[in-house]
């Protein structure tokens, strides 16, 4: 713990949709363009196929940041998914930000075929914001809330023996 | 029972190695749970590799196969068929893209080598959820549209209907022909356009396997590869292709006595009556009538003398409306060309302000013996030139208009150079950045020409201003850096040329979205490999010839023409073609029929089967996007290669780290 607070490495998942934002990454490489280490991409042939419980998951599983990409409006290979996308990622991005979720680790970028270098420019910029923020660390925080629920429960336990019986 | 995966990395030379460490990543693919054999190794796509493959899955008895090379969009199926090679089912393969990924892209080893060995985990927890799976088959509709009757098209057209296919050709243009029917002489060898490319165009409109709509344009497009439903409208043209002849009778009987509307051909260097022919070896030679122009269609009160002259042939068809044609092909050919670049973009050159500046088209017409001054290139007060500066790049390498080259501006700009010098005996100059000459013969070219007295001056050209400033029509003045002399130049001339690039056209947005494939950011069409597959497109069945897909020059168009029509002749001879397995399909015990995916599919697939309160998905229709399946709240919606299971495990595998 007290060595990736000094240094942190962010880790984001990105969810890249086959036909634009894949390929626009495979451009990139073709290109030699240079951008930071720190992402993993999972393809999925539309971003329609985003299921909002991948992101809940990969952040559960210890993802820093969460990125989407998408063909860009009325562009899509399967003519409509990425504005069901969008439609997921406006509801999730309210339910994450009730669940404490930084704005910024959660991002949808539009990145067409030919946009190599958008691939680059996103993913700079999303790894410096969740760098800034800091390690999210969901497992961590479960493993917390789990001890805290735990000691709360015993400290409940604890009580009740010791509240004499005319009080009940 | 637990599996026994096979993981391959691949050094891809020194394209990975160098960059992430394979023997590492592979010790670590080794440790793995469930990972039986690990190996690195040179060259993964390499005959040598692939038997890798095969051998170790009959000697280990491996049942799933891991190969982190480059991108599955490049080796992904070298790889599935090594592996149905080996005896296995090909989709217990998964890839892991290190190279375009990773290597290239990060420049800190030891983070690459973690990300590979991330991304190679992500695999191993995925393969064992993978099943075995067939290909479906569709069959190929033999038909074939072509859209641009440019050289491409015509090529192309000509090719295939040799071949016995029937092929739709579309042209949005009165007449087929393109910009080549616009040349003059062709570079490097000066044989004249029109002579190579009219026989071309006539065989074309006589050939019983070319059905040719001209004027027309595509409206929609439905379906997939093998089986496209196409709607074409044909524009009236008001006069009945059938009947009108070409005798050009109704344009010499026009109440319009002279000539008096810019003429589109010509690019407004001729005048033109409301009917018209668009050049004389217009294919199809008919003629045309413009409704923006002609009295009887925009008042309906005209003498109609072109319809007397017309007489018993009864060509001529005020009512005509334009009709939808629905057409039903297996692939399609997208050859729509390019615009040149608009030369008034670029204000200092004087382009639409000095008479005396032309742009290298205009120059074509006015060198053509079929144009507006038949052949005789003279400015627009009708004086010969006597010196005459040619400007090369003019919107191609540069920033603040086209970054790219054009290609064929410094081999036509040669060619006009040689064309105006023979025809006004004017002192040219030549101001080019560099003089590029690769093709056949051009740097020969090149030679003659330069030894011809063309002066050549190697410089941008900064400036172009005139002699007198009260005389818009007076001699102008070219100023360069001759960046081998190191000097200023200002030379007087009377003529500029502008040796315009090449543009991708202005409704290639549209036309990509229409044909659902991609553009790159200056608006060619993508073809689907740079290098491997430079006429296909990321939609199968639909390929790219000509200019559309980037300046080139026509031996190049026609070649790629070629290739575009050998690919549309390779799947329509095979009858048929396998597409990837990855649709979705119900889980009937687990769908509560809330018909939540229904609207979600663009493709209709999913119906409400009535009788079992399900829903079921139309295998045929699925194009396999997985929408229905993220919108299913019951999780009763499957998508084979993409099953819920095999992403969760790939996010757990990716983060699955110590």
């Amino acid at each position: 713990m007290s060595e990736s607070t000094t240094t942190f490495e962010p880790r984001i998942v990105a969810f890249f949709c086959n036909w634009c934002t894949y390929t626009a990454a495979d451009l990139a490489g073709v290109s030699r363009m240079k951008y930071a280490p720190n992402i993993r991409v999972v393809r999925l042939m539309c971003s329609g196929r985003l299921d909002p419980q991948f992101v809940m998951a990969a952040f559960a599983k210890g993802a820093d940041g969460v990125l989407i990409g998408g063909c860009h409006p009325g562009d899509c290979h399967y003519v409509e998914g990425n504005y069901k996308a969008l439609r997921r990622v406006t509801l999730l991005k309210r339910m994450l930000a009730d669940l404490g979720i930084e704005e910024d680790r959660f991002r949808l970028e539009w990145i067409s075929a030919s946009e190599g270098d958008k691939v680059k420019h996103v993913v700079n910029e999303m790894v410096a914001k969740v760098r800034a923020l800091g390690p999210l660390d969901m497992p961590g925080k479960h493993t917390d809330w789990d001890k805290e629920m735990e000691e709360l429960e015993a400290h409940v336990n604890n009580s009740q023996k010791e509240i004499p019986a005319h009080v009940h | 029972m637990s599996n026994r995966i096979g993981v391959y990395v691949c050094h891809c030379g020194t394209n990975i190695a160098s960059m992430v460490d394979v023997k590492a990543v592979a010790e670590y693919a080794a440790t793995l749970p469930g990972v039986a054999l690990a190996r690195d190794y040179k060259y993964m796509c390499s005959d040598p590799g692939q038997t890798l493959i095969q051998q170790d899955i009959k000697e280990h008895k491996l049942d799933r196969i891991i190969v982190s090379a480059c991108s599955p969009l490049l080796h992904e199926h070298t790889f599935r068929n090594a592996t149905k090679q080996g005896g296995i089912n090909e989709y217990f393969f998964q890839m892991v893209n290190i190279r375009e990924h990773d290597a290239w892209v990060h420049t800190d080893r030891a983070k690459a080598t973690e990300k590979a060995k991330d991304l190679i985990r992500a695999a191993v927890h995925r393969v064992p959820f993978h099943k075995p799976l067939e290909k479906k088959s569709v069959p190929i509709k033999s038909d074939v549209l072509i859209v641009g009757a440019g050289i491409a098209g015509i090529h192309a057209a000509l090719t295939l209907a040799n071949a016995g296919k029937k092929v739709y050709l579309v042209e949005r243009e009165p007449t087929i022909g393109g910009h080549m029917a616009k040349f003059d002489k062709t570079f490097p060898t000066l044989d004249c356009a029109a002579c190579i490319l009219t026989p071309k165009m006539t065989t074309v409109k006589t050939h019983p396997n070319i059905t040719m709509w001209t004027y027309s344009d595509v409206v929609k497009v439905d379906g997939f590869v093998g089986n496209y439903k196409v709607t074409v409208r044909r524009n009236p043209r008001y006069i009945i292709e059938d009947l009108c002849v070409g005798c050009s009778e109704c344009v010499a009987a026009c109440v319009f006595k002279e000539p008096k509307f810019p003429d589109e051909f010509n690019l407004g260097l001729g005048k033109r009556k409301p009917v018209y022919l668009p050049f004389p070896q217009a294919t199809p030679l008919v003629a045309v009538i413009d409704p923006e122009t002609c009295i009887q269609l925009k008042t309906g009160k005209c003498k109609k003398t072109c319809v007397e002259a017309c007489g018993d042939r009864k060509a001529i068809d005020f009512n005509q409306k334009a009709e939808m044609k629905e057409i039903e092909v297996g692939t399609i050919i997208l050859s729509t060309g390019f615009k040149v670049f608009d030369a008034k973009r670029i204000p200092y050159y004087g382009y639409g302000a000095y008479s005396g500046v032309y742009t290298s088209l205009e120059i074509e017409r006015l060198v053509n013996a079929s144009g507006p001054t038949g052949g005789e290139l003279v400015l627009r007060n009708g004086q010969k030139p006597k010196s005459v500066a040619i400007v090369h790049c003019v919107g191609s390498r540069d920033e603040n208009t086209n970054k790219y080259c054009s290609r064929v501006c410094c081999m036509y700009s040669l060619k006009l150079a040689h064309l105006v010098k023979e025809r006004t005996g004017a002192d040219v100059y030549n101001f080019y950045i560099d003089m590029r000459t690769p093709g056949k013969g051009f740097e020969e070219f090149y030679s003659k020409v330069s030894g011809e007295g063309v002066h050549m001056i190697r410089g941008k050209v900064a400036d172009v201003f005139l002699e007198n400033p009260a005389d818009k029509n007076g001699r102008l003045i070219v100023q360069a850096e001759d960046t081998l002399l190191n000097i200023m130049r200002k030379v007087p001339v009377d003529m500029v040329v502008l040796g315009v690039g090449l543009e991708a056209q202005g409704d290639a947005n549209d036309v990509r979205r229409q044909f659902n494939i991609s553009c790159s950011t200056e608006g060619w069409f993508l073809e689907r490999h740079p290098k491997l597959a430079p006429v296909n497109t990321f939609t199968d069945g639909i390929f790219l010839a000509g200019c559309c897909q980037g300046p080139k020059d026509i031996p190049d168009t026609v070649a790629q023409a070629g290739a575009a029509a050998a690919e549309a002749l390779a799947l329509i001879d095979a009858g048929s073609i396998e597409l990837e397995p990855n649709t979705a399909f119900v889980v009937e015990q687990e769908c509560s029929g809330c018909k939540t995916c229904i609207p979600m599919c663009p493709y209709t697939a999913i119906s409400r089967n009535e009788e079992k309160k399900i829903a079921v998905i139309n295998e045929a229709l699925c194009k396999g996007c997985g929408t229905c399946v993220a919108a299913c709240p019951s999780g009763a919606i499957k998508q084979n290669l993409f099953e819920d299971d095999e992403i969760f495990e790939e996010i757990n595998g990716v983060l699955a780290h110590v």
